[in-house]
């Protein structure tokens, strides 16, 4: 257990430190960044005093660790365009999204494995066949099309929900949150619904597929032998085993949440990172987009960790299987 | 091997005709009508210049006047322009007919480019062995776990900073390939090295490497060819997958200028008179993108079923 934990966290620090060494050949030599701070009037001798304060006459590997050093304290440079510490930027935006992909995982599963399961077990019922259809036209639906038409029904033909931004927030510390508002709420329905389809469509097919693959295994033929009730079989036995391939795979898609949600939030206006870093895009800002990277790659390093272990605690066997190849019971 | 040779003397129509793959395809009629609506929008491509009711980006065959003109069959309608015009007085038909060619071409071209990194890499990779099969793969389950289109904005958004803007728009067409080509080789890697590996113990390669064969020509006459079924699969989801890449960056902004613009760029520009009441000019656009991503998905669906003998 031990060995497996060290060797998964040594992995995500080498990760983190590949992102980190990307971001940063971005930031250094994807375009000059002291033509970047200063405006044309700058002197030789101003540009010159720039680069000697800014360390980029040091060596390679000292430039790199100062880098590394700034990124850990959250420190990531002053944004071109807005001209205000990037930490600070992200801080302010990062509720918004967190709110949305929140919202979004909790309707994505829990619409997702009820349609799942029932599409499992009653698999040749014509609604399952609905639903599976359905699914592949969400599949092929591109996010920002089920915006719009969401925008064009509820807003612009129906005028009943708003077509963009949060709505009323409240400020609980530096955190806005728009849970405590009716307006917030009537704001985030349709980002979170456009957000959470793909999601559920995924996780509907999968849950589907995990159940057809445990009904034929013997132990369901044995509780069916021993009279259990449907209900036991299809919930008690069934539905648990199929939950660790849906654990995963929702663990990892808050990763996915957080990359789509830059396209809701551009469809819908929504004021968090994604349309920050979508803005820091199309303007060329570096240091947003480099910090951003960063942060997005802590999230999926994370998760990925988490959902290891997770595994390793869900599932027995893994644990079996190590323990008795490394020579011992774990 | 038998079935083969016997099959052989009837040539490739009557081969083709004879397979498993023919007979799932004429005993699923919504496969029929994807395959046939998939051609329509290749033919439509291609042929663009010559079905277009209109050169929608020759500033001559444009009137002003006739601008925002909603659908024909609508009470403010012209019969001349079926599905109305946008702002700037064009055919929506035709944009949509010239939109289709560019996000074609851009999902074909990033198909391509991502399947020959990844099968040139994977088929190494299960060939070869070794200290360069763990990097390959190590680096791609790192890939895989990021969304492709955040790693395709990350291409892009480099792109940007690395190149001045005019320059940037002249080639934005290839950034948007290479970072949709790029951000997809995981998948064609895992699958090809996978079986490579299989290939690799056969006898047929056996005797290959026995006789003296250049390891490269093993890999490229004997061992690719047998790991292309599942590539063909992977290659038709990953069509749809690029199409929807594409208009997803183009409607972001960072994708396919306006200039020449796909069925993404088309959808943000007419998103901005959805709430003028003018629809139909981002209405269509949306329509054609799903209709093309939903065929070449359901061909893609039918594929892999039909290719995978666990399901027979």
């Amino acid at each position: 257990m031990v060995s497996f934990l060290i060797r998964r966290v040594v992995q995500a620090i080498l990760v983190m430190l590949a992102v980190a060494f990307l971001s940063f050949s971005m930031f250094n030599y994807a375009g000059d960044p002291v033509n970047n701070m200063v405006g044309q009037e700058a002197s030789r001798e101003d540009r010159a005093e720039l680069r000697e304060r800014l360390g980029l006459n040091d060596p390679f590997p000292v430039q790199f660790a100062r880098f590394v050093g700034n990124a850990i304290q959250g420190n990531f440079g002053i944004s071109y365009q807005l001209q205000r510490p990037v930490a600070d930027l992200i801080a302010e935006r990062m509720p918004a999204t967190l709110e949305l992909v929140l919202v979004s995982a909790i309707l994505a599963l829990s619409t997702g494995i009820p349609l799942g399961v029932y599409c499992g077990i009653a698999r040749h019922s014509w609604l399952s066949r609905f639903f599976l259809t359905i699914s592949l036209v969400g599949v092929s639906l591109p996010t920002f099309v089920i915006g719009i038409f969401l925008i064009y029904i509820f807003a612009v033909t129906l005028g009943v929900l708003p077509s963009f931004g949060r709505g009323g927030v409240v400020e609980l510390g530096w955190w806005k949150t728009s849970f405590l508002t009716a307006d917030g709420w009537r704001s985030l329905i349709m980002p979170a619904i456009t957000l959470s389809l793909f999601q559920t469509t995924l996780i509907m097919r999968l849950v589907r597929a995990e159940m057809l693959e445990v009904m034929r295994t013997d132990y369901i033929k044995f509780a069916r032998a021993r009279g259990l009730s449907n209900r036991a079989i299809n919930f008690g036995h069934a539905l648990k085993n199929t939950l660790v391939p849906v654990i995963t795979i929702a663990g990892l898609n808050i990763g996915a949440l957080i990359a789509f949600s830059i396209i809701t939030e551009t469809v819908f206006q929504w004021p968090g990172m994604g349309l920050l870093f979508i803005q820091a895009v199309s303007f060329a800002d570096v240091p947003i987009m480099s910090g951003y990277l960063v942060l997005v790659a802590l999230v999926f390093v994370t998760i990925n960790l988490i959902v290891d272990l997770l595994y390793y605690a869900v599932d027995p066997r893994l644990k079996v299987d190590r323990g008795t190849s490394a020579g011992r019971i774990a | 091997m038998s079935i083969d040779s016997d099959s052989g003397a009837k040539g490739l129509l009557g081969r083709a005709l004879d397979s498993d793959l023919w007979f799932s395809f004429t005993r699923s009629p919504v496969v029929m009508v994807a395959a046939v609506v998939t051609l329509l929008y290749f033919l439509a491509a291609i042929f663009a210049p010559l079905v277009a009711p209109q050169n929608p980006f020759d500033p001559a065959s444009l009137s002003l006047g006739d601008s925002f003109t909603a659908p024909a069959w609508t009470e403010y309608g012209m019969p001349e322009y079926l599905l109305g015009t946008d702002d700037q007085g064009r055919d929506i038909l035709s944009t949509l007919i010239y939109g289709a060619r560019i996000s074609l071409l851009v999902g074909f071209a990033a198909v391509i480019l991502s399947a020959v990194i990844g099968i040139s890499l994977g088929v190494t990779a299960g060939y070869v062995g070794g200290g360069f099969e763990s990097v390959v793969m190590r680096v791609a389950d790192v890939q895989l776990t990021v969304p492709g289109i955040l790693v395709a904005l990350m291409i892009d958004g480099v792109a940007r900073t690395a190149m001045p803007r005019e320059l940037h728009d002249q080639i934005a067409i290839y950034v948007v390939i290479f970072a949709i080509g790029v951000s997809d080789w995981p998948q064609y890697a895992r699958v090809t090295r996978g079986a490579t590996m299989v290939e690799k113990s056969r006898e047929y390669v056996q005797a290959a490497k026995v006789i003296g064969i250049h390891p490269l020509l093993i890999m490229l006459r004997h061992i690719l060819p047998n790991v292309m079924g599942p590539v063909l699969v992977l290659a038709t989801i990953g069509l749809a997958l690029a199409i929807i890449a594409e208009a997803t960056l183009s409607f972001l902004g960072v994708g396919v200028p306006p200039t020449t613009p796909s069925l993404g760029t088309l959808i943000r520009v007419g998103n901005n008179f959805l709430f003028s009441g003018e629809w139909w000019i981002t209405f269509f656009p949306c329509l054609a993108l799903i209709g093309l991503v939903l065929s070449v998905n359901l061909l893609g669906d039918w594929l892999r079923d039909a290719l995978n003998p666990r399901l027979r």
